[in-house]
């Protein structure tokens, strides 16, 4: 009864009887994804919240047992590392591919350059690739015995770069690949935001002297911090759950020095049968995602109401 | 050779050589503004494409060939026999069946339940229509990868374990395919709606007979994306699939990396061969994926 109150009061404003009217159709319009949402969604969170405090190791029962997974997770030098590596991992990355893409996408709308329409292509085309055969291209590239990159090492009077078995260069080769990978994608939310925003800006700034470096820094990217802002916090987010690049190019390797998150979580959960534990490693990298999202958005927010 | 240098600069130089160039170009001004920008262009573009160039030329060299010093761009005895070794061993061929089999059915289902949530979430004002659309976009506050162990559970408990359907319908729930539909049933005016309502037309025939052809755009860059993110799904197909006749093209694919010996011309031709219906699509449907409004492309 309290409820109709306010939809009875509703009626008197604008579009008076569509809220009232139609529920039938709404509702089976959206049942799919409602089906999906509660055995996708809910239904593994929850699980894997509870399972999180348990020794469940996926098959027969369990036992609860308190916050034992984190205080072991808080113990365990390879889930440090494999965190660490994660963190190296994404601090490298997203400025790379920030600066190349939105470099690229200056590059593609400035009036000068010829060919503009065609190059696009090049850029994007590999962000089509897979990332198993994004690692297994780089891989090739950047083989120590046979790859191109060492042989022109090589050819210019160098010595060959250990790419896989020095475990840095092993991390910055995936990183190179990755934003190698990805430039497309945060190319064309460059693109677009570079578009729209007025020439009259430039214009403007072009009578009072200003020279394309002080355009840039004056106008463009003002403009487009938004997009910039969306653009680091999915690439961000993206390379915090990276995995199938490192498996492919040198999975995880030189030994397990570069074994990541996900990785850790697939190789406890799933070769190690702990669940629980996988379970406790899983929120542990939802607390971090979320960390950084919150972080972003703070920043975001205190950037626009300077 | 240029070669040289651009593979050297594909490190870090690039970013430092470029503004240089560029800024000395728009200061002469007159027709040599051209050059700079153009050269820059085509010299990222160059360090963008060599990789696949290489790796594409190198995988129709004969095996033999394919380390031999010193190393020759073009393959002096062009040949296709890494193609047909992969493609015959390793049950290649199933690999790209059953990836074909995911990529269309999951491909139209998660078309048609995006279609359908986004445009009640457009044109629907009911309340617990708006919570669930906060629902969807949580869903990219926690990735499948975030969920693997649980979500495994969940699909194995449904039956669905060691099963191309235990792929495809996790997938279908996307908050990015629901949040393009939103967007484009937005700018569809209501009045359209109301006119076809006094006409007499029901609710869910509204929405098939004029919504659903209104957004074929969206569907189509939908397709689009969706078909990329099945085919390139790694992660989730390797937990899912356990018997290799059920094995999609990826992990067909990195099982060969993960061999002791990599069979390089092997891997070179299976690896070209996975690229192909990509390219394909995406050449054909360029003009969608270059045009849509990826900015909701939050999550896979």
């Amino acid at each position: 009864m309290t409820k109709r109150a306010p939809d009875a009061s509703d009626v008197s404003v604008s579009p008076p009887r569509r809220r009232s009217k139609y529920t039938l159709a709404p509702l089976v319009l959206i049942s799919g994804n409602v089906v999906l949402f509660a055995l996708f969604f809910v239904w593994p969170a929850v699980i894997g919240l509870v399972y999180s405090f348990t020794n469940y190791t996926g098959v027969g029962s369990f036992q609860f047992i308190g916050l034992d997974n984190y205080q072991k997770l808080l113990g365990d030098s390879t889930f440090y590392s494999a965190t660490t590596r994660t963190l190296l991992y994404t601090v490298l990355f997203v400025p790379l591919n920030f600066v190349l893409s939105l470099l690229i996408a200056n590059v593609l709308v400035s009036k000068h350059a010829k060919g503009a329409s065609v190059a696009r292509i090049f850029f994007f085309i590999p962000w089509l690739l897979s990332p198993i055969i994004v690692g297994v291209l780089w891989r090739w590239m950047f083989g120590e015995n046979f790859g191109l990159v060492n042989y022109f090492i090589e050819k210019v009077g160098g010595s060959a770069v250990p790419w896989q078995s020095n475990a840095d260069l092993s991390l910055l080769v995936v990183v190179v690949a990755a934003a190698w990978a990805w430039t497309g994608f945060s190319m064309l939310l460059f693109i677009a935001a570079i578009k729209n925003v007025p020439t009259s800006y430039y214009e403007a700034a072009a009578l009072d002297g200003a020279g394309p470096w002080r355009q840039f820094f004056h106008i463009t990217l003002p403009s487009i911090a938004p997009t910039s802002f969306i653009v680091i916090l999915l690439n961000t987010i993206h390379a915090m759950k990276e995995y199938a690049v490192f498996a492919s190019l040198n999975n995880g390797g030189p030994g397990t020095s570069n074994n990541l998150l996900v990785q850790y979580i697939y190789q406890t959960g799933f070769k190690s049968g702990q669940i629980g534990y996988a379970s406790a490693a899983s929120f542990v990298l939802m607390l971090i995602l979320m960390a950084v999202a919150v972080i972003q958005m703070m920043v975001n927010r205190r950037v626009e109401n300077r | 050779m240029t070669t040289t240098d651009t593979v050297r600069k594909a490190d870090a130089g690039s970013v430092r050589a470029v503004p240089r160039k560029r800024s000395r170009g728009s200061a002469t001004g007159g027709l040599r503004r051209a050059i700079a920008p153009t050269t820059l262009l085509w010299v990222l573009a160059g360090l963008y494409g060599i990789p696949v160039l290489w790796f594409v030329l190198s995988s129709f060299k004969p095996a033999g060939d394919l380390f031999s010093l010193p190393l020759t761009v073009f393959p002096d005895d062009p040949t296709v026999s890494g193609y047909k070794e992969a493609w015959a061993s390793a049950n290649f061929s199933g690999y790209f069946i059953n990836t074909i089999i995911v990529c269309v059915i999951a491909t139209i289902l998660t078309v048609g339940v995006s279609c359908c949530t986004g445009y009640a979430l457009a044109k629907y004002d009911n309340r617990w229509l708006k919570a669930f659309f906060l629902c969807i976009l949580a869903t990219t506050m926690l990735p499948a990868e975030v969920m693997l162990a649980p979500l495994f559970l969940v699909v194995r408990d449904l039956g669905f374990y060691n099963s191309l359907s235990g792929i495809i319908l996790p997938a279908l729930l996307t908050a990015t395919g629901c949040f393009m539909f939103r967007q484009f049933f937005l700018t569809v005016p209501d009045e359209l709606i109301e006119a076809a309502r006094i006409d007499g037309a029901k609710e869910l025939s509204i929405f098939l007979r004029i919504m659903v052809p209104l957004s074929r755009p969206i569907m189509l860059t939908l397709a689009i994306l969706s078909f990329q993110w099945r085919w390139n799904d790694y992660i989730w197909p390797l937990l899912m699939l356990n018997d290799p006749e059920k094995f999609t093209v990826q992990i067909g694919i990195q099982s060969l990396v993960g061999a002791q010996n990599i069979n390089w011309s092997v891997l070179l031709g299976g690896s070209v061969i996975s690229m192909i219906p990509l390219i394909v699509v995406f050449l054909v449907f360029q003009k969608y994926v270059m045009n849509a409004d990826i900015n909701a492309g939050l999550k896979d």
